[in-house]
């Protein structure tokens, strides 16, 4: 297959933000994950867990509290006491609105969906109606002495429990008023705290309060008397979240130990009717604070300070026993930090407030598989740009010849340009950027860096023709009528005749930049878009699905190519099926049109058109060279699929030329080392 | 709690008692498959939960099946013998016995046995016992007489006893019985009267016997109705002289005395046998379950057609004759539990069910724990002192001044003399003086260490940490992991700071003195297979990439995580050799309080409790991927205990984590240019 350096890159010093929220909708089996940083995920859980949008993060505006409403909108809420609601087709804010009660530290939504509370700061639960294009105020409950940090409703949605400092409110939602007030035991393993703070109420059918606090105590109240019925005391650290399904017959919290314990109502006896909350299962998968747990119908979903979003299926909700009865654990996004200037060698990552610009070293050696090359230059850090203002970046790109850098925040388009002088470097601001450049969410330069394209969060996408330290508007490919869906994904052809673009549901648009037109539309998959690029020569479009499959299309004959077909008729192998992070990047070795090289977070791939596809039978990965095996048994075994798993977690990986790879690794126990150090728990024998 | 299940008719055809009744039952080496033997021509071969046969074969008119057909569970041939003197080897697809494999031996057979582990053993009429395979080598070959005239054998039964064979076989002479032990490891025959001790005038009718580890317990039930227990040791003190062993009461009047005929005893398992015969004497037959232990009846069932006085016991069935039909009782004993009690445990009813048996192991009755066994010992110690009321006085006296001044050799000696004397009640507080008097001697002299007698001692199985203190400390000096182990295996009351001790001197011993010592090593027979597991490896593709590092960490959770890839990957190997597998499960399965043990575990270095927490780690993989939660070996660590240490696996994480740390600092940097081959 052939023989290559690999700049093996592990200095993208990049750690992922805190979960901060997480919120399950049934509806559309998608999950929105808020981070300290402000940033909003969204998660499809049909599609293999994919990560199909998000919102950028904003300094001031840190999330406590998301949930979703009916007709599957999404509202956060958070310290700036700001109430938020997302638009997801545009991928932008619809609108923020002050509930005017200080920070907003809790939220749910009614029961059918059409209401809104918050607790915030003041103590005060407002209730606001959900009209359909904004909410509105309605009314304000009875103002309790201390900041509100848990809110639920009860099934009816007649009353709600709101959890506070030391106590629990009950209160009639018609009247606005209290009912009862449950006072929590401050004690803590007989030792008074100065406070109790009720992390979170879940309020069930039966008229059952269930409350988390930081005393690590699980209890159950009796809403009609306000008494304590049951408690469990789980954690010697706080309880801070909790999760209670549907059916109400499991629930699920998480520990500030890392430890997410899982409830369920069982029968005491085998055939009585009776029944009772019994601690099932611990699990132990974070090394941090579980700030936030959601209950799907099959799995239990947890995220916190440790960065990973934990969805562990629940064996007994699971009918078929699949991949996906695996555990899931999604560190990195879904979509690339990393662009590359392939004629410089320059390697530019993006962080949620500046970028770096890296040139890679140099070796004059040559060795044989495994070895490490001594260097003859070590690795450039030759530029650190910072965004000005709050706001986290969206996207950014270097261009290929190494000369112009573009990066976008919500509000605002950079461009700058890059000129090098020997070893020195400067960098000039391309300035009075014309307003529709404002948000982009995607930026791409064409190979001979001549073009620029810019997807913005309308849907429009915009051709830029760059100068030396000027530019000019070419075109804007307006969205097709009626849809507002954004592009998230772009390619272009190497010669620069053709643009690809993907939003997240609608199919891939390509449109002919020499006469500025849509050329066609590759049909609609069921399966988000993760990547794609175009081919040299061929001008064949590589797609890749969130469910592993890939597709290509031939450009000029506007249809899927032979292989294409062939591999869809013939299957993927099971295995490859089986991966659990999507393909985030696609190149091409320029001399070599047969080969398709692409990458998730575990393993790159290059895939030879020319060999047989594998099929279940054939070992797809095969870790170890070939000792000693004759030609013929090495010609019998070779199939297309080319993988290597050296580099992982891979977040980038290129071709820089026909014999250069570049791999950007992102160790986990490098952003462990980075977290703040988990609490404290007393281990076997210390 | 021992329960009867419903019975079922085997055998269609109608057999009749005597010489052309049934013959004999025996394993084959499928499970479920049973070799019956009808007196006179014919063998057949059941499959029992099916009820139906599955094959047939017959000797030729005018020859006679003299001796139940078995299976050699080394090659899964059949073998039975016809005419006394003829073998006939044959399988499952021959048709006729005629034209099958024939070896005419010189002397008369008595029985051919066979079990798992072994090739099967010839025990002919006049008392000699050779290999198959020796005899099939030369098939004329003298056979020796060992009986003496009008010595006949009686009863006969094979046990494995630590993976070597052993025969016991009874003969009679003129109303006296005597017991033969033939070992193969030692290939020594020791004969022992049966002493009958009061009861001069019983008749013995029917023997049965397990095996104890040093003892054969020999029960046999007499004319009068009463069980009786005799120990006979495997390894005989002087294999040259006769001895007398006395035989004490077990059970009385489980049957009608003088009953006339269908009258059997059958071992089921450590507390229970399976008593065939008329309860009173008027009543019909009666198969009864009796535990001894408490003496109680647990269950019967009427067998009002009547009995031949047969009884076989395989598995979980009991096979007998019923009338003229052979017919199988399938026999549970379920172990009580609190689930049970609490009435938690389900019971399934489903009859399409089929439970597998399995088979007693004689050797598992040891690994039930210590308690249990101590109130058992002494509850005979008291049912034997009513009727043993003349024993003669201990030579204890005798014994003591020995240990004073002699050599290791006269101690020996004297000890074995005093072992062999029947045993009193304060028989455990002797045995703890005499330890305590040799320890004595070995402080003042620490080149006299008697091992030889001291492993004795500890082998009577009465003695406990707090009657001999002292003991495991020279021991651990003394760096004798072979007595530590038995120590470990037979005290309940060891102080954790020992075990810690012994723990961390299983941990730090080096290979090369470890394979010097002897150790048993049942608990860790065939627990890898190294062939497999190179396989397993090797065709291991770990397609993601958190779930091998990562999960490590939640041993509850593994249980529930399907994917296999976790598991294969960390199961390479056994991470020690086995010997020191096996002392680490005797620590493992000693008892301890958590909150004694913790402040003696800081004191083991490091790097051996990693190694520990490797070995824990693999005992609980192999634990999660063995769906019935048992290990290979006969009594290794049960997947409880696994669990408790498993809280361990935190602590295996962070020092795993240290290392990676380490590791990385060392040879991780943070750019490199490295070479890349993709095949």
């Amino acid at each position: 297959m052939g023989e290559f350096k690999v700049h093996r890159v592990r200095f993208f010093n990049y750690v992922p933000s805190g979960i901060r929220c997480v919120a399950y909708n049934n509806q559309s089996n998608r999950l929105a994950v808020s981070r300290t940083d402000g940033t909003v995920e969204i998660y499809n859980l049909s599609a293999n867990y994919f990560q199909e949008k998000f919102f950028p993060g904003h300094e001031s505006r840190a999330t406590e509290a998301l949930c979703w409403a009916k007709g599957q909108r999404l509202f956060s809420g958070g310290l700036n006491g700001e109430i938020i609601e997302y638009d997801l087709q545009a991928l932008n804010i619809k609108y923020a609105m002050d509930a005017f009660g200080g920070p907003i530290w809790s939220m749910a939504v009614s029961p059918c969906g059409s209401q809104l509370l918050v607790g915030c700061e003041d103590g005060s639960v407002k209730l606001f109606q959900i009209t359909p294009d904004k909410i509105q105020f309605e009314r304000n409950f009875d103002r309790q002495k201390s900041r509100i940090l848990s809110l639920s409703w009860h099934p009816s949605g007649t009353h709600i429990a709101a959890g506070s400092i030391d106590y629990i409110s009950v209160f009639d939602v018609k009247s606005g008023s209290a009912v009862h007030k449950m006072l929590v035991d401050r004690q803590y393993m007989g030792v008074s705290k100065r406070k109790c703070i009720i992390w979170g109420v879940a309020f069930l059918s039966d008229g059952t309060v269930i409350s988390v606090d930081s005393a690590g105590k699980v209890q159950f109240w009796d809403s009609a008397t306000g008494t304590l019925v049951k408690n469990h005391l789980i954690a010697n650290a706080d309880v801070q979240s909790i999760a209670v399904s549907d059916q109400e017959d499991s629930f699920v919290v998480g520990t500030a130990e890392g430890t997410v314990f899982h409830f369920q109502l069982v029968s005491v006896t085998s055939n009585s009717s009776e029944k009772q909350w019994v601690r099932t299962k611990p699990f132990q998968h974070h090394t941090h604070d579980v700030r936030a747990v959601a209950h799907s119908p099959t799995a239990l979903i947890s995220g916190g300070t440790d960065t990973h979003l934990v969805i562990r299926p629940l064996m007994e909700k699971v009918e078929v026993k699949n991949y996906d009865a695996a555990l899931r654990k999604i560190t990195f996004p879904h979509r690339r930090l990393i662009s590359c200037s392939k004629k410089r060698h320059l390697l530019l990552f993006q962080f949620a407030h500046h970028l770096e610009l890296w040139r890679l070293g140099s070796t004059v050696a040559t060795g044989k598989n495994g070895d490490t090359l001594p260097l003859s230059k070590d690795a450039d850090h030759l530029l650190h740009l910072k965004t000005k203002g709050p706001e986290n970046i969206i996207c950014s790109c270097i261009s290929p010849c190494g000369s112009w850098i573009a990066y976008s925040t919500t509000s605002r388009f950079f461009l700058y340009r890059l000129n090098y002088e020997h070893d020195n470097i400067s960098l000039q601001r391309v300035s009075k950027m014309p307003a529709f450049l404002r948000s982009a969410l995607q930026i791409l330069f064409s190979e001979d860096s001549t073009k620029l394209f810019v997807a913005s969060n309308q849907g429009s996408l915009h051709i830029i023709r760059l100068l030396e330290g000027s530019f000019k508007h070419l075109h804007t490919f307006q969205p097709q009528s009626g849809t507002v869906e954004s592009m998230c994904l772009l390619a272009i052809s190497p010669d620069g005749n053709w643009l690809a673009a993907s939003g997240t549901s609608a199919g891939v648009h390509v449109y002919n930049i020499k006469h500025l037109k849509l050329h066609c539309t590759v049909p609609a998959y069921n399966f988000p878009v993760t990547a794609l690029a175009i081919a040299p020569n061929t001008n064949n479009l590589v797609i890749a699905h969130s469910d592993q499959q890939v597709f290509e299309y031939s450009i000029p004959d506007k249809q899927y190519t032979e292989w294409s077909r062939t591999i869809q008729k013939q299957g993927f192998h099971y295995l490859w099926l089986q991966r659990d992070t999507p393909i985030t990047h696609i190149s091409f070795h320029p001399k070599r049109p047969m080969h398709i090289l692409l990458h998730d977070a575990y393993m790159f791939c290059i895939i030879d058109k020319s060999l047989p596809l594998p099929n279940d039978k054939t070992l797809l990965y095969n870790p170890l060279p070939p000792t000693n095996e004759s030609d013929v048994i090495r010609r019998r075994t070779a199939h297309a699929f080319k993988i290597s798993k050296i580099y992982k977690p891979l977040l980038f990986m290129d071709l820089l030329d026909e014999r250069t790879l570049v791999a950007v690794e992102r160790p986990l126990d490098d952003i462990i080392a980075q977290l703040p150090p988990p609490i404290k728990k007393k281990k076997f024998g210390t | 709690m021992a329960a009867l299940e419903e019975e079922f008719t085997l055998s269609t055809v109608p057999l009749g008692a005597g010489p052309n009744g049934l013959l004999g039952v025996e394993q084959s080496d499928k499970t479920d498959q049973f070799l019956v033997t009808h007196g006179g021509r014919t063998v057949i071969l059941y499959k029992v939960s099916d009820q139906k046969p599955l094959g047939s074969w017959s000797v030729k008119q005018g020859q006679i099946i003299t001796c139940p057909a078995v299976c050699n569970f080394q090659t899964g041939e059949f073998i039975v013998v016809h005419d006394n003197k003829v073998l006939r080897i044959w399988n499952t697809e021959d048709v006729n016995l005629d034209k099958v494999f024939k070896a005419t031996l010189s002397a008369e057979i008595y029985r051919i046995h066979s079990i798992q582990g072994t090739e099967p053993l010839v025990l002919f009429k006049e008392g000699a016992v050779r290999g198959l395979e020796a005899l099939l080598a030369e098939p004329q070959q003298k056979i020796e007489t060992v009986l003496s005239d009008d010595e006949v054998i009686k009863w006969t039964k094979v046990f494995m006893v630590f993976r070597h064979p052993v025969l016991i076989f009874i003969t009679e002479k003129h109303g006296n019985h005597f017991a033969y032990i033939q070992t193969f490891s030692s290939r020594t025959l020791s004969k022992y009267t049966l002493f009958h001790g009061q009861e001069e005038k019983s008749v013995i009718q029917n023997f049965t016997a397990s095996v104890d580890r040093k003892f054969i317990s020999l029960m046999s039930l007499s004319s009068d109705g009463c069980v009786y227990e005799t120990s006979i040791p495997i390894h005989p003190r002087d294999p040259d002289e006769n001895q007398r062993v006395v035989r004490s009461l077990l059970l009385k009047t489980v049957v009608a005395g003088n009953a006339r005929s269908g009258v059997a005893l059958t071992v089921l398992d450590q507390d229970h046998v399976a008593v065939l015969g008329p309860p009173l004497p008027a009543s019909k037959e009666c198969l009864s379950i009796w535990n001894t232990k408490f003496q109680t009846l647990q269950t019967s069932r009427e067998l009002p057609q009547g009995t031949s006085g047969q009884l076989w016991y395989f598995g979980e069935n009991l096979f007998m004759l019923h009338g003229k039909f052979l017919t199988v009782i399938p026999y549970k004993c379920e172990v009580s539990s609190l689930a049970g009690a609490l009435g938690k445990l389900k019971h399934s009813q489903d009859p399409g069910t089929h439970t597998v048996p399995h088979f007693v192991n004689w050797e598992t009755s040891r690994g039930y724990g210590f308690g249990s066994q101590n109130s058992e010992q002494s509850k005979r110690i008291l049912r034997r002192r009513k009727i043993e009321v003349n024993v003669p006085p201990p030579a204890f006296e005798q014994l003591l001044s020995t240990i004073k001044k002699d050599s290791e050799k006269d101690i020996e000696v004297e000890l074995c003399k005093f072992l062999a004397v029947k045993r009193t009640p304060d028989f455990h507080t002797i045995v703890g003086d005499i330890v305590l008097e040799l320890l004595g001697r070995h402080t003042t002299e620490p080149s006299f260490y008697p091992r030889n007698s001291l492993m004795q001692l500890i082998q009577t199985h009465v003695l406990s940490y707090s009657l001999c203190p002292g003991l495991m400390e020279a021991a651990l000096e003394k760096t004798d992991v072979q007595m530590l182990q038995l120590c470990l295996q037979q005290f309940p009351d060891i102080p954790e700071s020992i075990t810690c001790a012994c723990l961390k001197l299983f941990l730090s011993i080096s290979d090369d003195s470890l394979q010097e010592t002897e150790i048993n090593m049942e608990s860790v027979s065939d627990c890898s297979d190294p062939v497999q597991e190179k396989m397993d490896e090797q065709t291991e593709i770990l397609q993601n990439g958190f779930n091998a590092d990562e999960q490590n960490c939640d041993s509850c959770d593994r249980k529930l995580n399907q994917k296999p890839q976790d598991a294969a990957e960390e199961t390479t190997s056994c991470p020690v050799v086995p010997k020191r597998a096996a002392l680490l499960n005797a620590i493992l399965h000693s008892a301890y309080s958590e909150m004694f043990l913790l402040p003696h575990l800081k004191d083991i270095p490091a790097q051996h409790v990693t190694l520990f927490l490797q070995y824990l780690y693999f005992l609980y993989l192999k634990c999660s991927e063995n769906a019935t939660m048992t290990l290979p070996g006969l009594h290794p660590p049960t997947l409880n205990q696994i669990c408790i240490c498993s809280e361990l696996n935190k602590i295996e994480v962070s020092f795993r984590e240290l290392q990676k740390l380490n590791q990385e600092k060392n040879n991780r940097e943070l750019y490199s240019i490295e070479v890349l081959e993709l095949f």
